[in-house]
């Protein structure tokens, strides 16, 4: 079995009109032995900027420990606040320092630009970035995840439409996943606000 | 030498205070050749005079006003070889943070970084400081900005200053010249009369380097970059930094005279 799989986890980013949402699943196990509901995969960079990090969960939490003395640096060193497409840089080339020996874990991206355009990316567990125009996903859930989000996404959603999407794509994608689920939590960024809400799935 | 028991080659504070070595350097910058440095409303202007010590040497291959990187570039005043390696460390310290961030970097990032360096020679074991000061000339997210970073690698901004061997007369000419509204037209024309108060024989194109730091209308088109629209075009503004060709400085001279 893969390491990327040790875990299990499901993570989806998706844009909006002016915002832009992103929502994981809460379940921390070993294979199949579920530990855990309230696991934090989701990350806030800034009040624009959260990452999700999918994958193997000490990597999850050394990579979120990493960005986080990153941005605290550079808002130090330059400043101001990191941009999204900025950040995004960063998370790939902090991930293509250790390119013959990485770490498991492959991130999302979610984030309002200066112009408020919402912003999503991803990168593969050595930094190799997309930055598509409707949704991006990442887990052990992320095939459900693509099969939920082309079904259910659309271009222009507002804030709550936007949740609604994000919230029942990423619920039906983890009851097809043996390890993912056990709850699950959702950021939606706004330009005034950030909308959180966690949400209970099938507890079993 | 003067004195004598605190210049080693190791810098170290005499008994006043002072770390002569530092001073020292500071002097041979004083004895370089005037550069100047003016901010226009919408950019910067760095120019220097470029003497030749015979009128054999090929004058085609002299720099003083040097590229950093897109949106920065830098002129010094001092020792040259210095100055080279200066502007070495000056561009892979550019690139490396191009290498990480993939934009630019801003020019206050780029002038602390520079001035580390110089700092760094002025506590290290087996070095003397750099014999220059530089002319910093940037335009970032935050417009246009110069800053001058003297041997001890203590950095400030400035609206016009001059650096080198004309420095205090060039300077109580910018007082009274400068004014905020000038634009980079102006801030050029203002940069060659100041360098002429000092000038020795006949200035001309071959003779001045100037370059420039203003602001740019860019297309692009990349997915995910910032304003992106599917199959169109966007524009964005970047800062730039060039130097004149040799015709344009000829065209300002002729305005001149």
């Amino acid at each position: 079995m893969s390491i990327m799989s040790y875990n299990g986890g499901a993570i989806v980013a998706m844009k909006g009109k002016n915002c832009v949402a992103i929502a994981s699943d809460r379940r921390f196990g070993v294979q199949a032995l579920t530990l855990t509901h309230d696991f934090q995969k989701v990350f806030e960079i800034n009040d624009k900027i959260y990452i999700g990090l999918g994958g193997l969960a000490t990597d999850v939490q050394t990579l979120s420990e990493t960005f986080r003395y990153r941005v605290n640096m550079y808002n130090l060193k330059e400043e101001r606040e990191i941009q999204p497409k900025t950040f995004a840089h960063l998370v790939s080339s902090t991930l293509y320092e250790k390119r013959f020996g990485p770490y498991y874990c492959e991130p999302v991206i979610a984030g309002l630009e200066k112009d408020g355009s919402p912003f999503i990316c991803s990168t593969d567990l050595i930094g190799c970035t997309t930055f598509p125009n409707d949704f991006v996903v990442t887990g052990t859930a992320e095939q459900q995840l693509y099969g939920m989000c082309e079904s259910l996404w659309e271009p222009n959603l507002e804030p709550e439409d936007l949740f609604e999407i994000i919230s029942q794509a990423l619920l039906n994608a983890v009851d097809r996943d043996a390890v993912s689920g056990w709850g699950a939590i959702v950021h939606v960024i706004t330009e005034d606000k950030v909308i959180t809400r966690t949400l209970r799935g099938r507890m079993d | 030498m003067a004195d004598g028991r605190y210049s080693f080659s190791l810098t170290t504070f005499s008994p006043s205070g002072k770390l002569v070595q530092i001073e020292h350097a500071l002097t041979a910058v004083n004895q370089g050749i005037t550069s100047i440095g003016i901010k226009a409303a919408n950019g910067i202007v760095i120019a220097t005079e470029k003497k030749s010590s015979s009128p054999l040497v090929d004058d085609k291959t002299l720099e003083k006003v040097t590229m950093i990187c897109k949106n920065i570039g830098l002129v010094y005043s001092g020792m040259g070889p210095d100055a080279r390696v200066l502007v070495d460390k000056a561009r892979k310290a550019a690139q490396e943070y191009k290498k990480i961030y993939m934009e630019e970097p801003p020019t206050l990032i780029l002038v602390t970084e520079i001035a580390t360096v110089m700092q760094e020679f002025t506590q290290s074991g087996g070095v003397r400081p750099f014999g220059v000061s530089v002319l910093v000339a940037g335009f970032d997210e935050k417009g246009p900005s110069l800053y001058q970073i003297d041997p001890s690698g203590s950095y400030f901004a400035w609206k016009a200053t001059a650096i080198g061997k004309n420095m205090i007369n060039a300077k109580t000419f910018l007082e009274k010249r400068y004014n905020e509204q000038m634009e980079i037209d102006d801030a050029i024309h203002t940069a060659i009369i100041t360098l002429k108060e000092g000038f020795e024989g006949a200035m001309t194109d071959n003779s001045l380097e100037i370059g420039i730091c203003y602001c740019e209308d860019e297309e692009f088109s990349l997915p995910g970059e910032a304003g992106f629209v599917e199959g169109g075009k966007k524009i964005r503004k970047v800062g730039k930094f060039r130097k004149l060709v040799n015709e344009e400085v000829k065209d300002y001279l002729a305005n001149i005279a």
